[in-house]
């Protein structure tokens, strides 16, 4: 007696949770039953191996013909009741995603999506910034390897960040508003695929060995900040005005405002307008920092790191160092003369307002602009 | 010209890519109606496209309307080479044709293909003016409402119920037209699937005319089938119960003046011609029938079964079958227009109800099941016009169960229903129903005046009065063990009650029920025609025993006495006959307690073998304690004396009155072979009796925290909590060729059910507590090694804490289920009381009895025309006892009314009323509730939007990229599903109920890389309004419902 065919289709979607996380770890049936057999379920249920072998077969199929759909169209709503694990199929016709965009986002959020769209950090931090496209699949394999995470599941992973890349590429307005009503993604899931979708499109480097020691969550942080401050979309979007209709894209960063950073050159060309910023800074901060006088003796070179950075990113090149030169510049020679972050962040603070107090200096609000930006990247950064 | 058909179409979404170049589509819509189409613009270039197109208008007959679906496709247009058929869109508009259901068919359908499946999504609107039409010789039935629901449906009151309706219509299957072999599997698929929808919108039709003839307005309990007689053709046939229903508008209805009968209704019974069950399309009474066609014309009948109280027999002896037996030959001439005893049987060809639930008081006694099978050799239907064969075939089948019915004293068969199994050119049709007496008030012209001594009245057969045996206890048609009734002590009943209804409301029931399944295989030799159906018609007879005797046992072994919603279908074969029987096992209070199974070896010398013998005992005793536990049967102590010493006077008044009847002295000598015994012996004398016995204990009860029934709800369950999860599995295995005897076989298909449901419950289990609720087993045999079976049924979870405190009250118990039906749908207001029983004419029943034994010379027909008669006598003769148990009835009666007033209040249909607007129509969006059962727990039907009856083929020539049987399977029963819904939503509904997928048909060659699949769905779509959104409790509901219990509590005392 063998089983041709055992199938089990209900009107609502039952979906196991455990059974689905092995899925999106890319376990094989077999895999997943023998993982299953460990956890004790046959024991806890009474249930047979065979029966097992049937139910995870037929939640495999499932899944795979969800994503089969979730593929053929990202305007998927699932409903699901916030008590169990349902997923409603796409084709109900009832809900109109088109006609109420808002609805979503109101709707509890939806396990089976959200899971399918899940990373992993690690798997995320090989990626990050690196050109999603096919040829980096290749190296899929290694990461694989290197991680520990199964092929299958890089590939789900790699492949939803190319989805997404590649829907909201050409979208108007906010990157994560755009994520967020196109693929049904919490508010959190939204954030940081528009953070791997802002560093794949600027290619930041983050693979460097001295940038090893950054997770995936301080490159977000950076690069929400970056997002809603250093973008082409960040210059119309004044409070009072959020309905603008801008042309232009989250993704890229202000062309126009890279060229300007050069003109902040002058605060470390200048040598009075140099010595003038320092010692402000020294008079503010003396008596008020631990490492005083290491800040006294290094203030020049970490200036002339902060603001050479910002006259280089006119080079795509050097845009893509953005990080490794934070790094290099800043973190490491205050880490090596071992800076508590609260002295970080006097200093920055400190930093960034004085240039106000500089009276040849007329690029105030570029200066904000970039500063206070920066500002909030570094003490991100700024940890062992 | 009496109907305006409108259609817009306004938009699509998820369209399919059909240019590869531009990743796009060029999308425009063809709406054909019968002949007329028309076209909208091609939307280039989108996936999704707004047509916004205007009103297409049909001018059609309503004849067309009620026939024709609409037909939308979806094409892409190509300027260069021939469009591309992206898919369609079958919509019945059926629905739109009576006033009180939907007004607008408009949302989202999801576009269909039969190779690639759904694509994509189209919104439509579709509207109809009907105009009155006055001709009488119309060939419409528009208005007429269908339901699959097998109940007076919850937002209706019967008026009358008229009875039975049937109709079939035969065409030939376009998949073996001469044309298939050069068109595409999808022309050929479409042409089948448009076929089918236009047959079962004539059959409807047709059925329609039938009960509009009868003077009713709806088909309750409606349930149509497709035969696939693959050469032969396809037949299309349905059955249903024709009544007049009235949709209840406010409870104040309920309180009419006591007034004369309108005109109307005393014309009614005098109008209706004499052969309102008959067709009346086919005028042509000569037979085109040749020599040769007669030959082919074969066909077997099959001795048949009556299954009701046999429990007391020793099965393992010999004879045992044949005792129970009763042969009875197909053509019994029984049928006497005219000099019937029962004005009912007079108006009626077939007293036949496809009902399985009731309203109180309409069920006066059950007698037990009675089936029907025939062996038919399948020829060419030659002129679908005149599908005579079919007819007088079913005919046949009908006949013969209405003369089981009658043999059991019964002019009435309730829970009916017909089916087929077809392999190659046999066909089995089976028939099945429970024989019953009803109240006749409730079939003739039902007055609506609610006098109070009707409802006095109706009292009479509640709880126990089912039970009840219809038959003269001293001449009965089949050996039963009677005892008198554990709950009146007045009235005789069997120790088993087997019935294919569901447990009538007001029934007391101890503890919980089960599924109880028999299952059986019998090899059978390749034959050709003739000789293959008459192997299968000898081998009938010993399976229907076999599963009869395997549901005893499990019954017994589940410590109960009664069986509902009994299902048995023979499924046939190319080597091979399946049998599997589902029922709901339940230990009804009125029953006796049934005795244990005591096992008797053939040798007793042998030491060994006795102690064997004694383990088994000893086990099987063990698992009836363990399984009373489990069902938490405990049925009170009832002192001796009561139950032993039965009144003698009775006995002795009937033995007077049944003196005419010839056969007594059998039927008493019948009933002592087994009168005292207790326990149910079983014989363990070969291998096959021990092997029954293992089989019996090798039945695992279900997981803790689950239960699990074929009927409608669970007996001992109630407070349903209102998660509901529907669902169908399919499982197929192949037999290895290798081990094809009867055990093995037997075991692999017992292992294949039981491991079906073990991975139910597995899956199920996050659901715990809860309830698998009308679990519906289809077993069919595609191919040589292949078995089949399909299961769908509805997961119910329920609050254990309150199912504890209620199973200890079952009178609260079955009120709370009478309150979601909400209890006043169902009361009926009935004629004077008076009127009842003398309404059977006593006198005409000599005469009928004399007539019967000279129209056919069969023993048996007689002796069941002479237990009708006597039995009617002696029903008469308790008269005064009745009257008797009626006083006792009023006084549990007054208990129930008050308890009424609690549980029916939050429900009350005028709450829902004072609202200002219903809250469905603006905060249900979503979610589409599909379930097999007639209700949704926690919830209120408000509305009945149309019967759903749905007809799908998928096929597909990359079965290996479609993830192979199984993935092609499940996507297209999601698909399946998702249409369903998608229908019903446009239909402004909310759910599906009496939801029945009954037909699945599937075929493989993997070889080929192909398959194709059949799926036939049908319910009811309706709007439902969860309870805790009617819990704005105005107080006006429990006072009215107050004042009308405080009446009748006023009356009874």
């Amino acid at each position: 007696m063998t089983s041709e065919l055992d199938i089990f289709v209900g009107n609502t979607t039952l979906i196991d949770e455990d059974v689905y996380r092995l899925w999106l770890d890319g376990y094989s049936v077999t895999d997943a039953v023998a993982l299953r057999v460990r956890s004790g379920i046959l024991e806890q249920t009474g249930a047979t191996a065979a029966v097992l072998q049937s139910d995870t077969m037929d939640h495999y199929r499932t899944f795979h013909m969800l994503e089969r759909l979730l593929h053929l169209l990202h305007q998927l709503i699932f409903q699901i009741p916030p008590s169990r694990l349902t997923v409603y199929p796409f084709w109900m016709g009832l809900t109109q995603p088109s006609e109420s965009p808002a609805r979503p986002r109101q709707t509890p959020f939806p396990l089976f999506y959200g899971g399918y769209y899940a990373f992993d950090e690690a798997f995320v931090r090989e990626v990050l910034g690196k050109k999603l496209s096919k040829g980096t699949k290749k190296d899929l394999d290694d990461i694989s390897t290197k991680t520990g995470i199964t092929l299958k599941s890089c590939r789900r992973q790699f492949d939803n960040f190319k989805r997404v890349f590649k829907v909201v590429e050409e979208m108007r307005g906010s990157l994560v508003d755009n994520i967020q009503q196109h693929f049904l993604l919490s508010d959190r899931l939204a954030r940081d695929y528009a953070a791997i979708v802002f560093f794949a499109n600027n290619r930041f480097e983050t693979g460097k060995k001295k940038l090893q020691y950054l997770s995936f969550g301080d490159f977000a942080f950076c690069a929400e900040l970056m997002i809603q401050n250093w973008t082409l979309g960040a210059v119309g979007e004044a409070p009072t005005d959020p309905d603008s209709q801008m042309d232009d894209m989250d993704m890229d960063l202000d062309k126009e405002f890279l060229q300007d950073l050069k003109e902040l050159k002058v605060l470390v060309a200048d040598k009075d307008l140099l010595d003038l910023h320092k010692s402000l800074v020294c008079t503010a901060l003396r008596g008020k920092l631990g490492v005083f006088s290491e800040m006294e003796a290094n203030f020049k070179n970490l200036s002339r790191g902060l603001v050479n950075v910002a006259a280089k990113l006119t080079h795509n090149k050097d845009v893509r160092d953005l990080f490794v030169d934070l790094v290099e510049k800043f973190v490491e020679p205050c880490r090596s003369d071992h800076w508590p972050l609260s002295d970080v962040r006097f200093f920055l603070n400190q930093y960034s307002a004085s240039v106000h107090s500089l009276d040849g200096f007329r690029h105030q609000a570029l200066w904000d602009r970039y500063m206070g930006t920066l500002r909030g990247c570094l003490l991100r950064l700024y940890h062992d | 010209m009496p109907g305006k058909l409108k259609v817009k179409i306004v938009a699509g979404r998820h369209l399919p890519v059909m240019d590869r170049a531009s990743d796009l589509t060029d999308a425009f819509v063809e709406v054909k109606f019968g002949n007329t189409t028309f076209k909208t613009d091609v939307y280039l270039k989108s996936l999704n496209p707004q047509w916004n197109s205007e009103w297409f208008k049909f001018e059609v007959d309503d004849e067309d309307l009620q026939d024709e679906p609409l037909q939308i496709t979806v094409l892409d247009h190509d300027t260069y080479s021939a469009n591309d058929a992206i898919g369609k869109v079958y919509i019945d508009i059926d629905p739109l044709l009576y006033s009180e259901a939907a007004t607008v068919i408009s949302g989202w359908f999801p576009i269909y293909d039969t190779i690639h499946g759904i694509r994509g999504e189209i919104n439509v609107v579709v509207k109809v003016d009907l105009f009155n039409d006055l001709n009488r010789f119309r060939q419409s039935s528009c208005g007429v409402k269908f339901f699959c629901t097998t109940s007076i449906p919850k937002c209706y009151r019967a008026v009358i119920i008229h009875g039975f309706v049937e109709e079939l219509v035969v065409n030939e299957d376009p998949e073996y037209q001469w044309i298939d072999r050069i068109r595409t599997p999808r022309a050929s698929n479409e042409a089948r699937q448009r076929l089918i929808s236009l047959m079962s919108g004539e059959l409807q039709r047709k059925i329609g005319l039938k009960v509009l003839e009868m003077r009713g307005n709806a088909v309750v309990g409606y349930l149509q089938c497709f035969d696939l007689e693959g050469e032969s053709g396809l037949v299309v046939r349905a059955i249903g119960t024709a009544c007049t229903l009235d949709k209840l508008s406010s409870p104040a209805a309920f309180l009419p003046a006591c007034n004369s009968p309108s005109k109307e209704m005393k014309e009614s019974p005098l109008v209706h011609p004499p052969s309102h069950g008959c067709r009346s399309t086919h005028n042509s009474p000569i037979h085109t029938a040749t020599g040769s066609r007669l030959t082919q014309n074969f066909s077997v009948s099959v001795p048949t079964l009556i299954y009701t109280g046999m429990g007391s027999g020793s099965a393992g002896k010999e004879g045992g079958p044949f005792k129970a037996l009763l042969r009875q030959q197909t053509q019994s001439a029984l049928e006497q227009r005219g000099g019937s005893p029962h004005r009912f049987c007079r108006r009626r060809e077939f007293p036949f109800f496809t009902l399985t639930a009731f309203p109180p008081g309409f069920l006066v006694h059950v007698g037990g099941v009675v089936s029907a099978r025939s062996v038919k050799l399948l020829d060419r239907i030659h002129n679908p016009d005149e599908p005579e064969t079919r007819d007088a075939w079913w005919a046949e089948i009908r006949q013969e169960i209405k003369s089981h019915a009658k043999a059991l004293g019964c002019h009435a068969v309730v829970g009916y229903s017909e089916s087929t199994s077809i392999c190659e050119e046999v066909c089995i049709l089976s028939a099945s129903g429970t024989a019953a007496v009803l109240n006749p008030r409730f079939l003739q012209d039902g007055t609506v005046e609610g006098c109070l001594e009707q409802r006095l009245e109706e009292n009479l057969p509640t709880r126990c009065g089912f039970c009840h045996i219809p038959y003269d206890e001293l001449n009965m048609p089949f050996p039963a063990h009677l005892t008198y009734c554990y709950n009146c002590r007045k009235q005789k009943v069997p120790d088993v009650l087997f019935t294919t209804i569901d447990l009538p409301t007001d029934a007391t029931v101890i503890g919980k029920g089960c599924l109880i399944q028999a299952r059986l295989c019998r090899l059978k030799k390749k034959a050709q025609a003739e000789a293959n159906a008459t192997a299968i018609s000898n081998l009938l007879p010993f399976m229907e025993y076999e599963v009869h005797t395997q549901l005893m046992n499990k019954l017994k072994l589940k410590g109960m006495n009664a069986l509902f919603g009994l299902r048995i279908q023979i499924t046939v074969g190319e080597n091979m006959l399946m049998g599997l029987a589902s029922a709901t096992g339940v230990y009804l209070a009125a029953l006796p307690t049934p005795g244990g199974i005591q096992i008797a070896g053939k040798t007793p010398n042998d030491g060994s073998y006795e102690q064997h013998i004694s383990h088994m005992q000893k086990k099987i005793n063990d698992t009836i304690a363990k399984n009373k536990e489990l069902y938490e049967i405990n049925p009170p102590e009832i002192s001796e004396e009561i139950i032993g010493s039965p009144i003698p006077e009775p006995r002795q008044r009937s033995r007077l009155l049944r003196s005419q009847s010839e056969s007594s002295d059998e039927v008493t000598e019948l009933d002592l072979s087994h009168g005292k015994k207790d326990a149910f012996v079983l014989e363990i004398d070969d291998t096959d009796a021990m092997e029954d016995v293992h089989s019996l204990l090798t039945d695992v009860p279900p997981p803790s925290g689950f239960y699990s029934c074929n009927t409608e709800i669970m007996p001992g369950i109630n407070n349903w909590t209102s998660e509901i999860q529907m669902f169908t599995s399919v499982r197929v295995i192949r037999l290895s060729s290798l081990n094809l005897t009867n055990q093995a076989l037997n075991k692999n298909f017992n292992d294949l059910c039981e491991n079906l449901l073990k991975s139910l419950y597995f899956k199920l289990r996050s659901m715990i507590p809860c309830c698998l609720c009308h679990v519906n087993f289809t077993v069919s045999l595609p191919e040589d090694e292949l078995i089949q079976v399909t299961v769908t049924a509805v997961a119910i979870t329920f609050d254990k804490n309150q199912a504890l405190q209620t199973t200890k009250t079952p009178v609260e118990k079955s009120l709370q289920r009478a309150s979601t039906d909400n209890e006043e749908l169902l009361q009926f207001p009935l004629e004077l009381c008076s009127d009842s029983l003398p309404s059977h004419p006593f006198p005409p029943a000599k005469e009928h009895l004399e007539s019967a034994s000279s129209n056919s010379g069969i023993p048996a027909a007689q002796r069941a025309t002479s237990v009708d008669y006597s039995s009617f006598a002696d029903r008469c003769s308790s008269w005064i006892e009745l009257i008797k148990l009626k006083a006792q009835t009023i006084r549990r009666g007054s208990i129930k009314t008050t308890v009424t007033v609690e549980k029916a209040s939050p429900v009350g249909d005028g709450n829902f009323r004072n609202r200002s607007a219903p809250p469905c129509a603006n905060s249900t969006v979503g979610v589409v509730k599909m379930t097999p059962l007639s209700f949704i727990p926690g919830a209120k039907i408000t509305k009945y939007l149309g019967i759903i009856n749905m007809f799908f083929i998928r096929e597909t020539t990359s079965l290996r990229e479609e993830g192979g049987v199984s993935g092609f399977l499940h996507a297209f029963i999601a698909e399946v599903f998702a249409m369903v819904r998608a229908h019903v939503a446009a239909l402004g509904g909310n759910a599906v109920v009496s939801y029945i997928m009954k037909q699945c048909v599937f075929m493989e060659n993997p070889n080929k890389n192909q398959a194709q699949c059949l799926i036939n769905v049908s319910g009811d779509a309706v709007v439902f309004v969860r309870e805790s959104d009617l819990e704005v409790v105005s107080s006006q509901q429990p006072t009215t419902n107050c004042q009308s219990s405080c009446t009748e509590g006023e009356v009874t005392t």
